[in-house]
């Protein structure tokens, strides 16, 4: 028995090492928010250019903390993520380094990195207002969302979902807090059940005649249209960019940024260039129906039939400055309960 | 009974293995402690009270429900006749490989207002609204509660029914020689004795109810664990997450000092169990509602969800993958059987350190190896690395010293951490599970060979394993289960490159697409299986 134990052990030993000394030596690490399946066609085809090979570990929760504490001897070298807020969070952290990259500036406007190139948007995607087709082709805007006419025909997921905190942000830096909150109690006043589910399942709740609005990002509608259970959601609902008339729809981003840490910097560097080269961004576009961060990429064809629209051109940075007043607010209104 | 230096050595490493497995909590605690007051008088005046009041709500009933669903479960399979008890008797442990989160978003999905059941009902009586007619919200505590119980039954179950089956059926005789009847001999000596058992599976389902997040956020039902992770990823405060964190193993520390206070005193083991077991016949209407009532839970609990998944899979999964799952599939069975195996032989040093060892305090180290069980899967991540963090810094740094090459993160960036997470998270069901069967060992057993001038060791061998031996298949068993379905931990701890088939179901669920990952989830499924119905066969050939 004592020596089945010990052998269990020793065998429990020699996994863990060679589990670790598994990697090859041109390769680079990467820690994702994003779901690999979502990225890995990127990365075979960055593999497949290179010879370098990409190692991919993804969690949504914790990715920043296990970073800090693994500190200078973390293995990890690039950072992708879905939403601002964990960008900015690990660059607060001081988890990232600048990144001196004349393709990298070249492709992503200044709106789209930060001030000191230590984080850099892939795509960007719309908080968009999703209405039933029966009420029509009518303009929107975020405010209507509290119009007392919507009284109990509006349905959103959870408010604390990163994508409506972001929101909420946006709210605040264009009205200020106390409007805000205002705005945050009609909206709850209009729902039409408490939030719950995800950004397709509002637009499901909308075929369902649960209610007339929802709110939800852009590439979910393509991502509905084909497939092929969904596809009827989706013919139910008109899909509106919002506030058109002024300051334009809310945009977020999904992004990349360097560990502080890397320790294949040079692949780390290579793996960044290539996520914004022209072939990987055509990428982005096709398969996960975002909007290309770099100028002169095409949309995809579903995404272009959705038609042009006027973005919010606040600053990324001044919405994760809010986050914070954003959860407040939420916590206020109760707006989950 | 021991002495000398074997005594020493014995109590020396089970305080080692206690303290091991409690040193993530208290740096978890620790880490709470410096937590600033600003934000919780933000949340006290907001939202924190009704998440108290949902969590508090939530466990009781959860509680209740499994009681109910459970106890009679195992009455009636180990002591009726009711139709097909031997398959019931392991068809009823089935929904233990169900993984909660799976159910909760099967569930959601199918009595959801846009689900087919609602749908199906409007398109037959032609209702257009939700003002049309009334059906249930299940996405409120009460769907919650139910959903969860369905899950987590098989724990009062399994260990309610090894009670029964291992109670002396000469008490109930006896007692009904002195005038008890069925029904009172039940009440007044079945069910007590198996008190004990009872209570103890039931801290553990309250235990890992109030440690959830994945499954009440698809009833989109606001807990503690909901403060916890707004606190953590939302405002960005993780000391004060921790402080949230130790607040409820505080609530459930008072859960279990509460319970073991009430039967304080309550003992009796008997040294020649007579266990033949009497099986009560059932009248018809009996037997009807008897199967009604097992069956239900085997198909709410187990066979609809599963065939819910087959159908998804069969519409929707990409059969190829079948290969490589199998492949990821082995991970998780690699270390849901170390975990199991380890967490079982600690628990057994623990159960048997309290039961043979004379000194002071000596039920502390079993009773503290287990409190992991009551803290969320990520919040236990984080404290794996708190923990080991530095510790790998410390080896690396020496290494450099030496000018040797730095081995890496060889604690918390490898396996190593996952098994050791799953571990301190599951230790309190191998605890519970084994301390239960060490307490039905009569206490003159310990003391009749040392009597005969035979040494320890050799009765443990010989005398408390081989009457352990369903307590420790049990335990395992359970261990093993929860490590295949486990998730928040394995997702932040595990290394590159490394799958598990819960990773990969997760990072389809959470793009919105179940129905992709409805393969690998029936994966985890059947993998949990494996072992229940090995055990099971193992134990009718005995």
């Amino acid at each position: 028995m004592l020596n089945k134990i010990c052998f269990s052990f020793l065998v429990l030993v020699t996994l863990l090492a060679t589990s670790y000394s598994a990697l090859a030596s041109e390769e680079v690490n990467v820690y994702s928010y994003r779901q690999p399946f979502l990225v890995k066609p990127l990365f075979d085809e960055f593999t497949k250019q290179s010879g370098v090979k990409v190692n991919v570990v993804f969690a949504k929760k914790g990715m920043a903390e296990r970073l800090a504490r693994e500190g200078e001897y973390s293995p990890a070298d690039v950072l992708l993520t879905t939403d601002i807020s964990r960008l900015v969070e690990l660059h607060d952290k001081s988890l990232l380094q600048a990144v001196d990259s004349n393709k990298l500036e070249q492709a992503i406007s200044e709106q789209f990195r930060a001030n000191d190139d230590t984080w850099f948007a892939l795509t960007t995607r719309v908080r968009n207002i999703y209405s039933a087709k029966r009420l029509g082709n009518i303009e929107l805007s975020y405010e209507d969302l509290a119009d007392p006419k919507y009284k109990g025909r509006v349905c959103t997921r959870s408010g604390k979902h990163a994508y409506n905190v972001a929101l909420v942000s946006s709210m605040i830096a264009t009205h200020g807090e106390a409007k805000t909150l205002e705005w945050l109690e009609g909206v709850k006043t209009n729902l039409a059940r408490k939030p719950q589910g995800n950004d397709r399942g509002q637009v499901q709740a909308i075929h369902q005649n649960l209610c007339d609005l929802a709110i939800g990002n852009s590439y979910y509608f393509g991502k509905m249209q084909t497939n092929k259970d969904q596809q009827v959601w989706a013919e139910a609902v008109n899909i509106n960019f919002p506030n058109q008339d002024n300051r334009g729809a809310h945009v977020n981003i999904s992004g990349v940024a360097m560990a502080k840490y890397a320790p294949n910097k040079a692949n780390a560097l290579a793996l960044m260039e290539f996520l914004v080269s022209e072939q990987a961004q055509q990428m982005y576009a096709e398969t996960n129906m975002e909007y290309p961060v770099r100028d002169g990429v095409k949309w995809s064809e579903r995404v272009a039939s959705w038609g042009e629209f006027k973005a919010d051109n606040l600053s990324l940075e001044t919405i994760a400055k809010h986050r914070k007043a954003a959860l407040t607010l939420l916590d206020k209104a109760k707006f989950d309960l | 009974m021991i002495t000398g230096n074997k005594s020493t050595s014995w109590k020396f490493s089970s305080w080692f293995f206690a303290l091991a497995l409690m040193a993530p909590i208290v740096v978890m605690v620790v880490a709470g402690a410096n937590a600033s007051t600003v934000l919780f008088t933000h949340l006290w005046s907001t939202v924190l009270p009704e998440y108290i009041s949902n969590t508090l709500i939530l466990g009781f009933l959860v509680a209740i429900l499994t009681l109910f669903f459970g106890v009679p479960a195992a009455v009636l399979v180990s002591q009726t006749n009711v139709y097909m008890a031997k398959q019931l008797r392991w068809l009823l442990m089935l929904p233990l490989a169900m993984p909660a989160y799976l159910v909760a978003y099967l569930y959601t999905d199918l009595f959801d207002y846009a689900g087919p059941v609602q749908r199906f009902l409007r398109a037959c009586f032609g209702w257009q609204s939700p003002s049309d007619y009334y059906f249930f919200d299940i996405r409120t505590i009460g769907g919650a509660a139910v959903v969860i119980a369905l899950v987590l039954f098989p724990y009062v179950y399994m260990l309610t029914r090894t009670a029964f089956e291992n109670q002396d059926r000469n008490l109930l005789r006896a007692s009904r020689l002195l005038g008890c009847n069925e029904k009172q001999s039940f009440y007044q000596i079945a069910l007590p004795l198996a008190r004990p058992a009872i209570a103890i599976s039931l801290t553990l389902v309250i235990m890992e109810t109030l440690a959830d997040f994945a499954t009440v956020q698809y009833f989109a039902v606001n807990t503690l664990t909901t403060a916890i992770y707004d606190t953590w990823l939302g405002y960005g405060d993780f000391p004060a997450a921790n402080a949230l964190a130790s607040m409820l193993m505080l609530l459930v520390l008072f859960v279990v000092v509460a319970e073991q206070k009430a039967r304080a005193g309550q003992r009796h083991q008997s040294s020649r169990p007579n266990t033949e077991q009497e099986i009560k016949k059932l009248s018809l209407p009996q037997q009807v509602l008897a199967s009604v009532f097992c069956w239900g839970l085997v198909i709410t609990g187990f066979l609809l969800p599963l065939a819910l998944l087959i159908v998804m899979a069969l519409d929707y999964s990409d059969f190829q993958q079948l290969l490589s799952l199998i492949e990821t599939g082995k991970n998780s069975i690699t270390v849901a059987t170390y975990s199991a195996t380890i967490a079982t032989l600690v628990a057994l040093f623990l159960g048997l350190f309290y039961r043979l060892h004379h000194s002071k305090g000596r039920m502390l180290p079993l009773q503290i190896s287990g409190f992991g069980y009551a803290i969320p899967g990520t919040v236990l991540a984080m404290a794996m690395l708190a923990t080991f963090g530095p510790l790998d810094h410390m080896i690396n740094d020496l290494a450099k010293y030496f000018a040797i090459k730095p081995p890496g993160l060889i604690l918390s960036g490898t396996v190593f951490a996952i098994i050791f997470a799953y571990v301190v998270r599951f230790s309190a069901i191998a605890n519970g599970t084994i301390s239960a069967g060490v307490g039905q060992i009569p206490k003159s057993l310990d003391l009749a060979p040392a009597s005969l001038g035979i040494k320890l060791l050799p009765t443990v061998f010989r005398v408390h394993l081989p009457l352990l031996k369903s307590s420790i298949f049990v335990a395992w068993l359970l261990v093993f289960v929860e490590a295949m379905k486990e998730l928040p931990a394995v997702l932040l701890l595990r290394p590159f490159n490394f799958e598990t088939l819960s990773t990969q179901v997760y990072q389809l669920i959470s793009d919105e697409q179940l129905e992709q990952g409805a393969l690998g989830a029936i994966l985890i499924v059947l993998f949990g299986l494996l072992p229940i119905i090995f055990l099971n066969r193992q134990k009718d050939n005995k």
